[in-house]
């Protein structure tokens, strides 16, 4: 079982192990991967606890019923799946170190923490804006060949490819990374 | 037990939901692309894991679910988009990836994995961005969601061909850009 103590496995056996569970939840939950949705859902529960139940009411939760649904608990498992996998191959560590951040930034936590924090704002909006993430759109939606998808994962690249070369190369750096 | 009896337990589905998603982490996890310097190593065009990872995901999954499909075994879930909604939130979502480092997906991965970034940022943020989002959809869904609507349309249902003929050349074209990747060591 050394294999599952491996740091890091081939790209292609990991693309090719989240195929084969597309197949897996397509026939036993009638469901494609995805994620954005459980964090659409929570937000809603969390906003529940505050105001109470007239947020049910508001016509966004109507459709996305803050529940603890199917994505929810995938969403939940990717986390202790991951937990597991650091784990055994011995990468678990507490930090918020990333040496591309440090070799653009330098050592800047707390600014690392604000560019999180807005990236994650931006990302909650934009998933549920276009309905779905880099897992509904990008990997179910474009294996489906659905055309909402292939335009929503082309416009992820598009906006993140450019994005990232504005903020690495032309601000943080100097002429295009 | 069928198939459809097998959909209608809920407590079962949230079990096995929970069970796929503990193998999605693992898989994500041993891929690297819960690793920030991985996702903006793709974003920089240095690293290709990420692509990789979905283009791989994407030939093995399509070839499956669609022998399921023509086999009566299961249904398609393509997602309904427009314009308006699939390009524009599209780039935003680009935007708030390069940002961020992470994706919905891999976040709750990087959380797993230690990354307090992910957590105090990550996760806080989408939430917050979600429930922006569900603030203003009254006023978004009456507008710029529905311009350009193509509805839940595949690919082989726009062109009005059979599936296979888009499934198996697609399979081929991005096998062979997997390839080139390869061979020009990237």
């Amino acid at each position: 079982m050394e294999w599952l103590e491996l740091g890091r496995w081939s790209p292609y056996a990991v693309g090719a192990g989240i195929g084969v569970l597309s197949w897996i939840t397509f026939l036993l939950l009638d469901k494609p991967i995805g994620c954005s949705t459980a964090f659409a859902r929570t937000s809603g529960m969390i906003e529940k606890l505050f105001k109470g139940n007239r947020v049910s009411e508001k016509p966004y939760y109507r459709e996305f019923v803050p529940e603890i649904d199917w994505e929810w608990m995938l969403v939940a498992g990717v986390f202790a799946g991951a937990f597991l996998s650091s784990i055994l191959s011995g990468t678990f560590h507490i930090s918020m170190e990333h040496a591309v951040w440090t070799e653009y930034f330098g050592h800047t936590p707390v600014l690392r923490l604000i560019f999180a924090l807005a990236g994650g704002v931006a990302m909650g909006f934009g998933s549920r804006w276009a309905g779905g993430c880099t897992s509904g759109h990008g990997i179910s939606g474009t294996l489906q060949w659905a055309l909402s998808s292939w335009i929503a994962a082309l416009c992820f690249f598009a906006g993140g490819i450019a994005t990232a070369m504005l903020v690495f190369g032309v601000v943080a750096g100097g002429g295009i990374p | 037990m069928k198939l459809y009896e097998l959909h209608e337990k809920k407590g079962l589905q949230l079990l096995i939901a929970l069970l796929c998603g503990v193998v999605f982490g693992f898989l994500l996890q041993k891929g690297g692309v819960t690793d920030y310097d991985v996702i903006i190593g793709q974003l920089l065009l240095r690293d290709f894991t990420v692509l990789k990872v979905m283009m791989s995901a994407v030939i093995v999954g399509s070839l499956g679910v669609y022998a399921m499909k023509s086999a009566g075994l299961v249904h398609l879930h393509p997602k309904p988009g427009s314009f308006g909604s699939s390009a524009v939130g599209g780039l935003i979502f680009g935007f708030g990836f390069a940002i961020l480092g992470y994706c919905p997906g891999t976040v709750a991965g990087a959380v797993g994995s230690g990354a307090v970034d992910a957590l105090l940022g990550g996760v806080t943020g989408i939430l917050i961005g979600s429930g922006l989002f569900a603030a203003m959809y009254p006023r978004l869904r009456a507008g710029i969601l529905q311009k350009g609507d193509f509805g839940t349309r595949t690919i082989p249902q726009a062109l009005g061909i059979n599936d296979w003929l888009v499934v198996i050349p697609g399979c081929i074209l991005i096998a062979v850009l997997l390839v080139i990747l390869e061979n020009a060591g990237l």
